[in-house]
Parts: C-alpha cells; structure tokens; sequence
C-alpha cells in the first residue's frame, strides 16, 4: 500500500529511527483488534474499515518508515491526518495501540517507564506548534528546564542553555517570561529548550504553523542553518505542503492515519502516487522543485570550456545559464565536484515539456 | 413574537385548574389543606438519639481535638495582641504594597486606623486570629482534596456533591453540631470556618490543574520529567493563579464564617461587638463595628485578590536584581525592627492609648434617632404598603387579606369578579404581546396572589415543582426535586418550607426586577455603570452580617426587615450579570440591527434582551442562592421560615431539629439552581451558544 518510489534510497548514513506498523486506536476497546503487538496484520485497510464501522477512531493505520541519522523527514498531511498522532507515538506522549519504533535497535514501545524519561531526557528534543512554554519562568529557565529535571548544577545548566540561546539568536532575553516575547521569540524559545540537552533525534510538531507567514519563511531557514550545524535526526511536522518541499530530505504524505507515499521531495513531485498526491503537487512551481542533476545527459562530445553549475540547481536558477552557453553547461556533483553529465538548451526544453506532461499525465492517470 | 397554543400551554392551563381544584377542595378536607401529622416521620429525635451516642462515644476525642487545637489558638492571639500597633499596621501595609502598590496601603492604613480610633483593634485582632488560623488549614485540607480529586475521577464524583451540600447548608447549622462535639469555645468558630472555607480552595485546585494546557504537560513530560517532577514544577506552577483564586475565596468564605460563628459568644470578637450592640438596639455602636468588618473584608479581599492575580513586575529588560526582588522583605525586616524598637521606648507605640480613642457612636445613635422620628411617617408608609399589598397577600392571600382595616373595604363579590376579570384580560394581553409563557406566569401569579402561597395545598405544589423539573431539567431532576420535597414533607417542614419559598420568591423577584432594571440602566451609562460597581463589589465582599445594621436600625425588626436585608444582597449579581450580558453581545449582531433600523427600545427588547439571556438566567441563578444565602441570616431579624428552625435549633442545641431545616434548605436550593440552570442551559442550545 505505501509506495515507496524512492529509487536511490537516502544514503547519508544507517537508520536512527524506525516505525514500524504503528497503529494508533481510539475508542473504547482498541486493544481487542490486535492479537499481537507487532502491528503487522495481512489487510491493514479492512482492519482499519472494520475498526471505524465499530465507532472507533483509527488516528494511524499501519504506518512504517525510517529516519536515517543526520536526515529530515517530513510527514505532511492535512489536519486530522494523524501525523501529531504518529509522532507523539515515536516518543510515546501517545501510546501506540500496536507496532514498534525501534530507536538504535530496541523496541521504545518495550521500555520501562523510568527507561522511557532516561530516554525523553538523553536522546530526544521536541518543539510543539503551541510552543508549550511554561509561563512562569524565564526564557534563560524554560532553556534549562530540561536539565533542571535532570539535576544539573545551576551554574552547568545556565552555560549550556547560554549555548543554545546564541544558536537561536535569543541573546538579551534571558530573563523575560515567555508572555512578553513575540510569537516567533517564543517558538525559538521552544527550540532552544528542546536542544539543550544535546539530543540526537529532533521532533518538530508543525513548528512553524502558528507563526506569520514571513517569520515562517525565515524561522525555516534558520532552521536548515541550525540542521547544517547539528546534523540531527529529524521528523519534522507539517500541512504545508510548500515548506516540506523546502526542507525536506523525505517526505510521507499522510491521509486519515495512512502514509499514501514516501520519497523524496522530486520523486514526489514527478511521479504522484494518487490523486490525494497530485492535488498537492499540481500547484507547485516544479521548475523550482526539479534541478539540474535530474535532467543531466551523457555528454555528446568534449565538455571542455564549458560553463559548469552545481547538480543541485533548480531548473529555474538554471534556465539562465543555459540561455547564455549554445553547447551546454556541464553538471558537477555538489558533494565531490565529479561530472555527472551536462544539459544543452534543447535538453532543458524537452525537460521542461516533458515535465508539465509527465506531472499532468500523472495526475490525470490516477484520478481515472 | 407570536404566541403558540402548543402541547405545554395546555399543560399548564391543566395545571392551574388543578391548583384550583385542589384549593376549592382543601376548604373540606383536612388532609389536602396541609400535610397529614401522622405521616410524618420522626427524623429529629432520631437524629438527637444518634448525636447522643456520637457524643457518649467519642466525646473525648472531640474535646480532646478542642483542647489540643485552644494551643494553637491562644499562641496566635497572644501574638497579634503583643505585637506592637504600628509593626502590625507596617506588615500589613507592606504585603498591600506587594499585593496592589500604593493604592491599597493607603486603605490599609486608613482602615487600620479607623479600628484604633475607634478603640475596636481588641475584638478585631480576635476575629484575625480565628481567621489566621482556620484559612491555612483550610487551604492544606483544601489542596489535598483537590489534588486527590483532580487524579482521581471518582474521588471527584464524590466530593463535588458533598462540597455542594457543605456548601448550602447554611452556616449556623454547621454550628450546632461543632458546639455538640466539640464544646464551647473559640475552636468552634476555626472549625466552623475551616468547614465552610476549604470547598473553594478544592474547586478552585481541581479546575486549576485541569486547566493546564495539554501541550505544557507534553513539554514537561519531553523535558524528560518524573511524575512528581510532572506535578510540583509543571503542573503546579501553571495552576498558580487559580489555586490563588482558591485562596482568596476560602480567606473570604473563613471570615464570614468566623463572624457567623461569634454568635454562639464566648469570644470577645468584631462579630460579637456588633451582633450583642445590635441586640441592645445600640446602632451606632454597631454601626461602627459592623464597618470594623466590612473594611477588614475589603482589606482581605483585595490583599489575596492582588497576590493571586499580580503579573511579573519586571517588563524591563534587565533582570531584577537580588535587591529589586526580595525588597519587600527587607522593608519589612527593617520595618520591624525600627518599629519594634521605637515602641519599646515609647508606651504609647506600644499599647494604642485610650485618650487617642474616639468613638463617635453617641452621635450616630443621636442622628439615627433623629432620622428615624423625623421620617417616621414616611417610613411607616413604605412598611406598610410593602406589607399589606405584597407581602400580606403573596403569604395568606388577597382573600384573607383585604378587609377595611388593611385595603379600605370589605372582600366582596364584585371585587373577586373584577379581579378574575382583570388577570384574564392581562392574560390574554400577555399572550397577545408577549408569549404564551408570559400568559402562564401572569395566571399562576394571579392565582398565588389571591389564594396566598400558604393556602396552595401540598398536592399541587408538589406536582408543579415535579413536572417544572421535567420540564427544565429532564426525569432526573424531575426525581431529584421528588425526593428532596418528600424529605420536606415526612420530616414535617413543608409549612415552614413553604414560608421560606415565600420570602425567597419574593425577595428574588424584588432582586430581580429592581437589579435588572439598575444593570440595564448601567449597561447603557458608563457612569452609572462606574457608581454602581464599587457599591456592588462592597456588598458582594462584605459578611452577611453587616447587612442587616443599617436595615435594622431604619425598619426594627420584623418580616419587611428581613425581605429588604434579602434583596440589598440579592440585588448584586442581579445587577451585574444583567450589565454584562448586556455589554458582551457580539458587535456585528448590534450593527446588523442599527443597520436594519432598530430603535433603542426595540434594540433593547427585540435583540440584545433576547441575546443576553442565558448570561442573565445565570444571575436569576445567582440572585437565588444569594437570596437563599442570606435568608438564614435574615431569621436572626425576625422571619418564621426554614432559616428560623435553624436559629432555633441552635439556641437550643437541637441538633435534630437545626439540621433538619438546615438540611431543608439546602434542598430548597438546590433544586432551584438545578432548574434555573437546566433553564440556562435549554436557552444556550436555542440561541447556539455553548
Ligand atoms: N485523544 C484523542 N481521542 C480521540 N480521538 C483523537 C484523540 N487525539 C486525536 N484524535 C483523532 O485522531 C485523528 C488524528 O489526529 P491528529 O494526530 O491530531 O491529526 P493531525 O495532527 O494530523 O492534525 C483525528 O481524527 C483526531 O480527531
Ligand atoms: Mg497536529
């Protein structure tokens, strides 16, 4: 049922975290539908069926996917989708109806209660769309809350949390109380809190969705700035579909408690699953999207003298060096600066046409 | 609005017939007119017997409690009376300071001052340490409940009745047990108090740590923190302002309580000085004591008040320095000492001298006097129209009631005809104008007015109050008012029950229409809105007690007494919620209105009046249990009510009897504020509010 398009999966490292067949019920009796715990059942989607017509509320259906160490991935899905559901479950603020998230190769959903704080307090950082500041303290004291808890010394505490306040840029609010800080203020504050125990997965719970859409814009890049420091292991939470574009290494898209596609932000674009996917991806401006190592050929002749740009252009930044080079430019991987091919202006075209029809064949494919 | 003949009307119209009938009837037979002797059912002596043996039993341990709790008590009184006048009056001023800023020390100072000049600083700083004891129990016992109740549901399904009941029951009920078990004494005021004052602190906990916000407890619980961490640095903290909230009420609720309680004596406190002056029909002297009190309950009210709600004072940037922060204390500190030295050397800072004393009582009694003979006719004159053409017939009827010497004439024929004539024809224009509701209300008080509330047999009332619960509050409240009435009746209270429905009802009705027509007036006015709402806060603020002074010394005692000392307390919440339902309807729909060509009247009457509603059946509510509230109190004036049998039952130290009219009350409460909120509740859906 998911389809997982991804042809070269991500492979910037191992799996830090993964979920596996996690089912989350609500209701009165959500344990009866699960003979074992695993969460791996023949037909998922007529046990979800059969789940609903009892009265229940099926919030996760069955859902699978890897987090790789240093990666973001993005679940993106409408509201009540299920994807707060889903990573609440991976830290167990819900507790999941049946599956397994294995974190560095245990099973959480196995762990003791105390095992489970130790964990919440070494390992994971969570940001909240609501930001969930505590009203009563200081900025400098929201910061350090989580390693107050642990019994850090006050002096240990307030260097660290004086780390994490320069990398958000909060430096000369220390001591204000979460009330007179903005709304974009305030959710730096809840980044910095969930930093500053140095975890190593990331949870963001549409961070960035009760803010203006300006502050949005540049809360989203300080965040790839704070990631290309920290290289974290993400799951990134979000309804806008624009913004899981911008961020993402992957993304799954999520429809009533179900993952419809996994990929990568391309491959979504390119090759939508269904026509939940398509709706999404009909309306973004591709030729941002696409970029230059996508479309790349094998060269015909020498490439020498040739203007050369980074495989990770988009088409848009592209079109402007193509018009200016008859025979091309020559693509360079980003990472070790090999040739990967080149584009000519008559590739690029045929991309682009290609490209509006492909999207558009897709998308009428599946609706049919 | 258009009047409907539907399935109800012809219900009522039964009903009423039935009324009649039932009327008509009991003119022949006994048992209709009034509640069968023999199916009484001796529930006092029972209740007596019981009490007996609790106390044979487990006597001593009360009176050891009694005992070991004196300690505490005489500790704290020797300590405020030790105490030098001006550290108190410095300490005091400085926590008004940290609670309000300079306002309030000004009024702090200015009513301290008061009780030393007027020499009453003795009784006060007594009825402070019954105070100063009972609040921080009450807020310990309180907190626990309400920690216990917040984790867990069912303990919560127990207690909110229970706190309910403890909390209609009227206080000087409490009173009779507490003197049975645990002697004379001032322990019986601290406890008393500490009853009456821990259901607010436990409400008040239970609904602060629900309040918290999920997300807070999500970050707390991501934060990595333990179960008690959750509670003590999350959810505690977040709660804070209205377990604050909580304290402030209990702090309120205690010092009611604690000048309820002086009347059993035996202290020498504020509440005695006025109640025993009251007695000897000293008003001046009372006068001036009962301000003693209505100003310590401000002084409480805003000092607690200010501390529970008080932001962070530090909008600056910089952090608060350690001196900015603790400055308070080091006032205070320095304060002490300075002060405390200060009174070492000189006498008269330490004890208040009497030759400073001036207690101008003497003239007060000269003036009220004068007033009282100067005005007298016109006095007279409201007391006896309010009674012979309200109060007279609403109680035993326009038919026993009218005769030469009350109304002028003889009862007669043609004047019943006129009269049944005149009630249909404003029947009818009732249910032309207005609505068919409009036409029941006018034919069931047309009714009541000529027979007298006392003269509807047991019979029809019942069935009334039954089918009004099924009508506003379902079969459950339709079962609930069943049981409570048959509680009324098998332990011999109806009559007097029905007495206090009298006086209640029309207190209510007087409250109701009177403070309705003051909040309408105020919602259009801002400055009659701004006279109006110190009045209403001094009122709502002050004891009970303090009422009944100035309504006393005008009227003497007797029932119209005790009807205006009812409706001065009721008439506030009848004022204020009525300005803001007004205030607070949604702009757009007035804009909408104007827009449409609405003039103020029928702006007034056809929109905001109809909106406003359900914010303004939760006054009725209000005015209700105020009304109710201050009925037990209103018996010490003079009525022959439930709040009488209360009194009663305490002088005598009848435990059976006292609680049974307390518990009677009680009923009698609740099944009014079930109804006038399943009331509410039917017009929200109506209008979609939720
Ligand atoms: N505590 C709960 N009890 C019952 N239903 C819930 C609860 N929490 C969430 N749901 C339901 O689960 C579904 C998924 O919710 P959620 O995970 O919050 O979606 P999203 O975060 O995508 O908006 C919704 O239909 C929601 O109503
Ligand atoms: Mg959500």
């Amino acid at each position: 049922m998911i389809q997982e398009t991804s042809s070269n999966e991500f492979d910037k490292g191992d799996v830090k975290l993964s979920c596996r067949d996690v089912w989350k019920v609500y209701g009165a009796t959500p344990d009866k539908y699960f003979t074992n715990r695993s969460g791996r059942v023949d037909d998922p989607v007529g046990l979800a069926e059969q789940i609903r017509s009892d009265g229940h509320i099926v919030a996760a259906c069955d859902v699978s996917f890897d987090v790789h160490v240093g990666e973001i991935f993005v679940i993106m899905g409408l509201s009540g989708s299920g994807k707060s559901t889903v990573v609440r479950s991976l830290s167990r603020l819900v507790e999941p109806t049946a599956g397994e998230v294995i974190l560095d190769d245990r099973n959480l959903l196995e762990a003791s209660k105390k095992e489970l704080i130790d964990i919440r307090r070494h390992k994971m950082g969570m940001v909240f769309q609501s930001f969930g500041l505590l009203p009563h303290l200081t900025v400098m004291e929201n910061i350090a809350f989580p390693l107050k808890l642990q019994g850090v010394s006050l002096k240990e505490r307030q260097e660290k949390a004086q780390q994490v306040i320069e990398l958000v840029g909060l430096e000369g609010r220390e001591s204000s109380h979460p009330s007179q800080l903005s709304g974009g203020q305030q959710q730096r504050v809840g980044i910095a809190r969930s930093l500053a125990v140095e975890p190593e997965l990331w949870f963001l719970d549409e961070p960035f969705s009760a803010l203006d859409p300006l502050i949005r814009r540049q809360m989203q890049d300080e965040f790839l700035r704070i990631q290309q420091m920290l290289h974290k292991s993400i799951v990134f939470i979000t309804h806008d579909f624009m913004e899981a574009l911008r961020i993402a290494d992957r993304m799954a898209i999520m429809r009533d408690g179900v993952i419809v596609q996994i990929g990568t932000p391309d491959e979504l674009v390119l090759h939508p699953a269904d026509s939940y996917v398509a709706e999404f991806t009909s309306d973004v401006p591709w030729i941002r999207v696409l970029t230059a190592a996508d479309i790349a050929e094998q060269p015909s002749g020498p490439v020498g003298g040739l203007p050369s740009v980074d495989g990770d252009t988009t088409l848009e930044d592209l079109l402007s060096v193509v018009c200016g080079s008859d025979d091309g430019v020559v693509i360079k991987s980003p990472a070790n600066g090999d040739t990967i091919g080149v584009v000519t202006q008559k590739g690029l075209i045929e991309a682009l046409a290609k490209g509006v029809e492909a999207q558009h064949v897709d998308a009428s494919a599946s609706k049919l | 609005m258009s009047a409907r003949m539907d399935r109800t009307f012809w219900i009522w119209l039964g009903l009423i017939l039935y009324i009649l009938a039932c009327v008509f009837l009991s003119r022949d037979i006994d048992w209709l007119k009034s509640y069968p002797e023999a199916l009484v059912l001796p529930v006092a002596p029972v209740m007596n017997n019981g009490m007996v043996a609790l106390v044979d039993s487990f006597g001593s341990v009360f009176r050891a409690i009694s005992w070991a709790m004196t300690w505490p008590f005489t500790w704290i009184q020797q300590l405020f009376h030790w105490l030098p006048w001006p550290v108190t009056m410095a300490l005091v001023a400085i926590v008004a300071h940290a609670a309000q800023g300079y306002r309030l020390v000004i009024f702090a100072l200015i009513s301290m001052s008061y009780m030393l000049i007027t020499g009453y600083w003795y009784q006060s700083m007594n009825s402070l340490t019954l105070v100063a004891i009972s609040v921080p129990l009450a807020i310990l016992v309180g907190f626990g409940f309400g920690v216990w109740g917040f984790y867990s549901k069912r303990a919560e399904r127990v207690m909110m009745p229970t706190l309910d009941l403890l909390q209609t029951v009227p206080a000087f009920a409490y009173l009779i047990p507490i003197l049975l078990l645990f002697g004379f004494g001032p322990v019986v005021g601290v406890i008393a108090s500490l009853l009456f004052s821990f259901p607010p602190m436990v409400r008040n906990t239970v609904l602060g740590l629900r309040g918290v916000s999920a997300v807070v407890i999500e970050s707390g619980l991501m934060s990595g923190a333990t179960r008690a961490q959750l509670f003590w640095q999350v959810r505690l903290p977040s709660a804070q302002r209205q377990i604050l909230l909580g304290v402030n009420q209990a702090t309120m609720a205690s010092l009611s309580m604690v000048i309820v309680a002086s009347i059993i004596g035996g202290t020498d406190d504020i509440g005695w000085e006025v109640l025993s002056t009251m007695r000897k029909a000293l008003f001046g002297e009372s006068l001036l004591a009962g301000i003693v009190i209505a100003l310590i309950a401000m002084l409480m009210d805003r000092i607690t008040w200010g501390l529970a709600i008080r932001e962070s004072e530090y909008n600056n940037e910089e952090p608060p320095t350690w001196r900015q922060r603790h400055r308070h204390w080091i006032v205070a500190g320095v304060a002490f000492v300075a002060l405390f030295s200060l009174s070492a050397i000189v006498p008269a800072l330490h004890k208040y001298p009497e030759a400073w004393q001036y207690n101008p009582a003497q003239y007060l009694n000269d003036a009220i006097n004068y007033i009282i003979i100067n005005y007298r006719e016109v006095i007279e004159t409201i007391k006896t129209v309010s009674f012979f053409y309200l109060m007279l017939p609403t109680r035993i009827g326009l038919e026993q009631t009218v005769s030469p010497y009350t109304w002028g004439f003889e009862m007669t024929a043609a004047f019943t005809f006129g009269y049944v004539a005149l009630f249909i024809g404003l029947m009818g224009a009732a249910f032309h104008y207005i609505s068919s509701r409009a036409a029941i209300a006018v034919a069931l008080f047309g009714t009541i007015y000529y027979f007298g509330l006392t003269n509807i047999p047991w019979l029809a009332m019942t069935v009334v109050f039954i089918f009004l619960g099924w009508r506003l509050g379902g079969w459950k409240l339709a079962l609930g008012t069943s049981l409570g009435l048959a509680f009324l009746l098998l332990t011999g209270s109806w009559e007097v029950a029905v007495l206090s429905l009298y006086m209640c009802g029309l207190a209510v009705i007087v409250s109701f229409v009177l403070g309705g027509a003051i909040g309408i007036w105020a919602a259009h006015n801002d400055r009659v809105s701004a006279i109006v709402r110190p009045i209403n806060d001094t009122l709502q603020t002050m004891p009970l007690f303090v009422l009944l002074i100035p309504v006393v010394m005008l009227f003497k005692i007797g029932e119209f007494t005790a009807l205006i000392a009812i409706v001065a307390y009721a008439i506030v919440p009848a004022v204020r919620y009525v300005e803001h339902g007004l205030r607070d309807l949604p702009e757009d729909v007035i804009e909408a209105a104007t827009a449409m060509g609405c003039t103020g009247r029928q702006l007034l009457f056809q929109v905001k009046l109809p909106l406003a509603l359900p914010i303004i059946m939760l006054g009725l509510n209000q005015t209700i249990m105020y009304a109710i509230a201050m009925l037990v109190i209103a018996a010490l004036v003079g009525t022959n009510d439930l709040g009488q049998q209360v009194y009663i039952g305490l002088g005598d130290g009848d435990f059976g009897v006292g609680m049974i009219a307390g518990f009677g009350m009680a009923i009698i409460a609740m099944i009014a504020d079930r109804m006038t909120q399943g009331w509410s509740k039917g017009k929200r859906q109506e209008l979609g509010i939720s």
